[in-house]
């Protein structure tokens, strides 16, 4: 199968979005979730689901989230920089920002995971096949735990964009990748940040198969000057909300003895 | 009355591996100890391949039917290299991750969830990611024998025969469990959505 040329591509979306609109337009809900159909994102067009997702309550174990302390992650985890023997090459920067739920509330104590490629844009996955150099002093990986304010804080480099081969010469912003547990299981949500004004966001199927741009905002970070620590890091802030309420919010979850 | 905005989800992507991936983590009890049971399945897509990017995550109730509060495990693979081994002891933390292998296979050692109330049917409750899915999907995994249960349960009651099948596992002489995950298709598993 031939690939789809950027135009292509962009079409596609523009069409799609352009429907979107006009369904807005006439009285259809705002998304805030992703088009899990979203034909521009080729690999998506076998691996959605076509029915209708089937509303339910959510029931007992679903009511809960795996539990997680302050002590289930070392604070090593949550620098990137400082995995290796040296420094990773690329721009420093600290990532911070508050888990909230629907109601605002903080969540407290869960685990926050994040990955990402190095400032080539090259992933340290073995199956990355993207000729870009791989930094010794890199993983790319990292952890941490919301503390009592929902917050979650790391250190790192600005991950580079890549090529991947959706269409061709098809090139993903620069990205994050983070995973996150709410207080319920029904919360749990992997979802990925961008950095402002980033110019390949038009290009992008996976960053637009979001369909409304007040959704597509949420996921891009914004800078911080109060963040940055003269000669030595940028900082940028990225707030994130679940889906829903808390089953409580009174109930220290994992709260250290 | 829920205010704010959801931040989206996107999709896991194919290198996932490397930032999600915990040492032994589809092992919430160790293998082939007397009450383990083994949960295997494959994840499929429209044509019926597997998907050999896909992420399985269970959690669940421990043998009695309550809410484990052990710590969830976080080893993480060896090859990070520099981070300390965790693990808060054996305490059952009922969450497990895999991801899926060359074939398309999830796999889980794990005890069968006990009922959370008299006649309540236990059920895994499952999340599953991939490559080229755009967002997280919730499911449920069912055990196969409470059947006056199954019958009375508020999702599959609500369901057709078929459909309910997509959320029921079988289980072996072994008394292990088996349950693919059909993302699309005619045997496309009911995926969840939350009130």
């Amino acid at each position: 199968m031939s690939l789809s040329s950027q135009q292509e591509i962009t079409d596609e979306i523009r069409a799609r979005h352009a429907e979107y609109k006009a369904a807005v337009a006439a009285g259809a809900p705002e998304q805030t979730q992703p088009d899990i159909g979203f034909a521009p994102y080729r690999s998506s067009i076998l691996r959605h689901p076509t029915k209708n997702l089937k509303l339910v309550d959510p029931e007992t174990i679903e009511l809960f989230s795996p539990t997680y302390g302050q002590r289930d992650v070392a604070d090593v985890e949550s620098d990137l920089t400082i995995q290796h023997a040296g420094e990773p090459l690329g721009e420093r920067m600290v990532i911070t920002g508050r888990i909230l739920d629907g109601d605002g509330r903080p969540v407290r104590n869960q685990l926050v995971e994040v990955w990402q490629a190095n400032a080539a844009g090259r992933y340290i996955h073995q199956r990355d096949q993207h000729p870009a150099p791989l930094d010794p002093n890199f993983t790319g990986a990292g952890r941490c735990i919301t503390n009592d304010a929902g917050e979650y804080r790391f250190t790192t480099i600005k991950p580079g964009a890549y090529p991947w081969k959706n269409h061709h010469n098809a090139w993903r912003p620069a990205h994050i990748h983070f995973s996150i547990f709410g207080s319920a299981f029904t919360q749990r949500i992997v979802t990925q940040m961008y950095f402002p004004g980033d110019p390949l966001f038009p290009l992008d199927p996976i960053y637009n198969s979001i369909q409304d741009q007040k959704a597509r905002d949420r996921l891009v970070a914004t800078y911080d000057h109060d963040l940055t620590s003269p000669e030595w890091s940028l900082g940028y802030r990225w707030d994130i909300v679940l889906t829903g309420t808390q089953r409580t919010w009174s109930e220290p979850e994992g709260a250290e003895q | 009355m829920t205010t704010l905005p959801p931040t989206p989800g996107q999709t896991v992507g194919p290198f996932f591996h490397y930032g999600l991936e915990i040492e032994r983590g589809n092992e919430l009890v160790p293998p082939h100890t007397p009450d383990a049971v083994l949960l295997t399945g494959r994840v499929l897509d429209g044509n019926g391949d597997p998907l050999q990017d896909a992420l399985v995550e269970i959690w669940q109730a421990d043998a009695a039917g309550n809410v484990p509060r052990g710590r969830a495990m976080l080893r993480r693979p060896s090859y990070i290299g520099t981070h300390p081994v965790r693990r808060e002891g054996t305490e059952f933390t009922g969450f497990g991750r895999s991801a899926t292998t060359a074939e398309g296979e999830y796999s889980f050692w794990t005890v069968n969830p006990g009922a959370a109330a008299d006649g309540s049917a236990p059920f895994f409750a499952v999340a599953v990611f991939a490559r080229g899915l755009m967002n997280k999907l919730h499911t449920r995994i069912y055990l196969p024998e409470a059947s006056d249960a199954l019958a009375a349960d508020a999702l599959l009651s609500s369901l057709s025969g078929e459909e309910r099948g997509s959320l029921v596992a079988s289980r072996d002489e072994r008394g292990n469990l088996h349950h693919d995950i059909h993302l699309q298709g005619e045997k496309e598993t009911i995926f969840l959505a939350f009130n």
